[in-house]
């Protein structure tokens, strides 16, 4: 039995962690969020491309690293736990996920490189308004060069240089690749409730596209992105969860009420054993999905829907958690517990609401379960 | 990362398995195996003699006290191969999985060699004494007393909750030798024989209608000092030592999990008059989270093992399972018999689906989540030892066991 990371996998989130405490400290995830006109910070990206964390999952060809997905897993529970302000998921679970899934070898060749080196920004663009979408629910038209309608909210989509769109083709859907900077693509900044990360309404307008994959499976490919997504997200929701647990666990050490250490009482204590279970839950459920990712098994979607339930469930209750056991003091802007809880419904939503996950997740177990 | 066993591993395993396949029948997930009759107890001390004959029991143990010391992955692979088998083991587990254990680690070479070859065998069967009336979470504040007699001492009190009283033959007792000392500090741990005059078990009627468990008293038994386990006033470590092992016994889910009760929804009608329960959004959340909490312990188990075959110790995380388990079946047969309305009340085995596993899983439950360490103490363990937050207040450090309040 070897379920678990490599010691080179354990090397590297050790090595990732050292970077980001240092490089993507509290203080320059803050400065992103005070700054209404910042949405990521640029020169930790410029690092981390450096770092060669871009190209991890990119074969040696397009300039990346050609590692595997386990130690992109690695890698996200690192951003997760710093809360590192940088589309990493959007470029990476998201975008570069969709060419290695899609793309031709041409249109691997053309945008893989930019991506391990930083220069491309990429982005993920489903979402038309309020609601799970469905394949009938899509109204972005894609006619096989030109992309018309609006994607909102697109996660990093005000930073981002390219965005994967989800588009009606004729009868059915495709996926489709569209140069962010051209004039026929608008793009209005978005308030929202994490401002560590960018948000967009992109407004397409006859802007040239290209499609990746084939016409009408853009649905399929989609969700097939997603459940990847699903995965990596899984471990950016466990490293927050983490550190929200390790800051609980650190104030109920240091905080006295009526003569005692708060952590004392099983009033706290119970809480902060219940976070800790359910962060383990989601880590053996997220184990699973990264080896199912990382050999391309069947069980994929069956395991990415688990690790991602289990993870906004974990990343939900630490969170919320975390600011009651700070107590008043959790509540203040200068207390970090704000920014996990505002992370952490981020990426409740991001790739589907917990709610659609747990749909597919039961949908999934019934037909396993019939065959 | 894989599921693959190390070479040696797989070797062990394909033995086990080959062992098992020609000792006991066929896998038969529907066959319920009972251990408690005479004729029960007897088929499971035939397969324990066959299964120590081929140095399948005590694997982890020192050999001179009859084990082969092999690393504890070994213990968790034949576990797993004997799990899917119905082999009727139900009676040794607390003897061999606790008992031994801490006979092996206190008590002396001779007494050693004495006890280990007959419950290796099955032909005599260990009981746990722990838990008192005034002592269950708090065990420390047991009653039970002890007193020197020349070589011997004489025990008065009573034990509960000890499973498998009735039939065993011996039993590891704690109790206290020195009410003049802090609680944890007075107590002793001996060997005591079952079947010793005064000693006299009683069954406990459960609230589910069964009898599982015991009442066991002592008037004036005699146990002889060198039937002692360790020092005099050093049975809480003792205890400890014991319990250590009982997490790695204890946790396996019993009751029908997430599969069958989705089977189950397939065919009930929903609450909402439209479609299957199966169809219900209130149930299939639920049911997400069931296979989330389900899928989750099972791989725990399998870092867990990772753990153990690089040869580290698993450490109290592991009390997260029953703590998971035991909630997940309360709530699946909660589930089960509210969502068959009316009809669901009624727990006839010739009536209910699954032969009444639902309603056994909603009676059974309450009992799981407080036996072995309650949801409560639990999550102190998780809270102390994994995530060393400090002790709740004390209210007896410092204090005479005799001196302290005891709300009766």
């Amino acid at each position: 039995m070897n379920f678990d990371f490599s010691d080179d996998q354990k090397m590297l989130r050790d090595q990732a962690r050292k970077f980001l405490a240092e490089k993507s400290s509290k203080k320059v995830v803050r400065d992103v969020l005070n700054d209404g006109a910042k949405s990521f910070d640029a020169s930790l990206w410029k690092l981390v491309a450096e770092q060669g964390w871009l190209g991890v999952t990119i074969p040696e060809q397009y300039g990346g690293l050609g590692l595997g997905r386990l130690e992109l897993c690695v890698l996200a529970e690192e951003v997760g736990r710093a809360l590192a302000p940088l589309p990493f998921s959007s470029t990476l679970y998201f975008f570069t996920e969709a060419l290695l899934a899609a793309a031709s070898t041409d249109q691997q060749a053309k945008f893989l490189p930019g991506v391990a080196s930083g220069s491309i920004i990429g982005a993920f663009a489903i979402s038309e308004g309020p609601g799970a979408p469905s394949p009938s629910s899509i109204e972005a038209q894609f006619d096989g060069s030109k992309l018309s309608g609006v994607k909102i909210p697109v996660t990093d989509g005000d930073i981002a240089t390219h965005a994967i769109v989800l588009a009606r083709e004729g009868a059915g859907l495709s996926l489709v690749l569209v140069d962010l900077n051209q004039s026929g693509v608008k793009r209005e900044t978005l308030q929202t409730l994490d401002p560590t990360r960018g948000h967009a309404r992109l407004t397409f307008t006859n802007a040239g596209a290209e499609r990746v994959g084939k016409a009408g499976e853009g649905w399929d490919l989609a969700e097939s992105v997603l459940d990847r997504a699903a995965v990596l997200i899984a471990f950016e929701q466990i490293g927050g969860s983490q550190a929200c647990l390790d800051m609980a666990v650190d104030y109920a050490k240091s905080r006295f009420a009526f003569s005692r250490q708060i952590g004392s009482y099983q009033a706290i204590k119970h809480k902060l054993a219940d976070m800790y279970v359910g962060i383990e839950l989601a880590r053996s459920n997220a184990f699973y999905g990264a080896w199912a990712l990382s050999t391309q098994s069947s069980q994929l979607p069956i395991a990415a829907a688990a690790a991602r339930v289990a993870a906004c469930d974990a990343y939900y209750f630490a969170a919320k958690e975390n600011i009651q056991a700070h107590g008043g003091m959790g509540y203040t802007w200068e207390v970090d517990c704000h920014l996990f809880y505002r992370r952490s419904k981020l990426l409740a939503v991001q790739a589907g609401g917990p709610g659609v996950w747990k749909e597919k997740l039961v949908r999934r177990l019934e037909l396993k379960n019939a065959a | 990362m894989d599921f693959k066993d190390t070479p040696e591993e797989a070797a062990f395993r394909a033995d086990a398995r080959a062992w098992l396949e020609k000792t006991l029948d066929q896998p038969n997930a529907k066959a319920n195996v009972r251990i408690d009759g005479p004729e029960g107890l007897k088929r499971a001390k035939e397969y324990q003699a066959r299964k120590a004959a081929a140095g399948f029991v005590g694997l982890t143990w020192r050999k001179e006290a009859g084990g082969r010391e092999l690393p504890p992955i070994f213990n968790v692979i034949f576990n797993q191969e004997e799990q899917k088998f119905q082999a009727p083991v139900g009676p040794f587990a607390i003897g061999l999985g606790m008992c031994i254990p801490t006979v092996i680690a206190f008590h002396s070479p001779e007494r050693v060699k004495h006890y280990v070859g007959p419950a290796l065998r099955g032909e005599e069967i260990w009981c746990q004494l722990f838990s008192e009336p005034g002592a269950g979470s708090d065990v420390a504040g047991l009653k039970t007393r002890a007193v020197r007699d020349g070589d011997d001492w004489i025990i008065n009190g009573q034990k509960v909750w000890t499973s498998g009283a009735h039939y065993s033959d011996y039993g590891i007792v704690l109790v206290r030798t020195n009410p003049e000392k802090e609680k944890h500090k007075g107590l002793t741990m001996f060997v005591i024989n079952m079947k010793a005059p005064g000693v006299e078990v009683r069954p406990i009627h459960q609230m589910s209608g069964g009898s599982n468990f015991n009442e066991v008293y002592f008037t004036d038994v005699r146990i002889p000092d060198s039937e002692r386990l360790g020092e005099v006033g050093n049975g809480w470590n003792v205890a400890l030592v014991t319990l250590m092992n009982e997490r790695l016994a204890v946790g396996g889910s019993a009751g029908p999990e997430y599969g069958e009760i989705l089977e189950l929804a397939r065919n009930t009608p929903s609450p909402s008059g439209r479609g299957t329960l199966l169809q219900d959004q209130a149930f299939r959340e639920k049911l997400a989270s069931w296979y989330v909490s389900a899928e989750g312990y099972t791989l725990g188990k399998y870092r867990t093992m990772t753990a153990l075959s690089k040869g580290q110790t698993p450490g109290p995380e592991n009390s997260i399972g029953k703590l998971l388990n035991a909630n997940r079946m309360q709530d699946i047969g909660n589930a089960a018999i509210e969502g068959a309305d009316h009809y669901g009340i009624i727990s006839d085995p010739a009536l209910a689906p699954m032969q009444g596993a639902f309603h056994n899983a909603y009676m059974w439950a309450p009992g799981l989540r407080i036996a072995g360490g309650t949801d409560e103490i639990l999550r102190n363990i998780i809270a102390e030892r994994v995530l060393g937050l400090p002790q709740d207040a004390r209210a007896d450090k410092g204090i005479a066991f005799k001196d302290l309040p005891t709300g009766r």
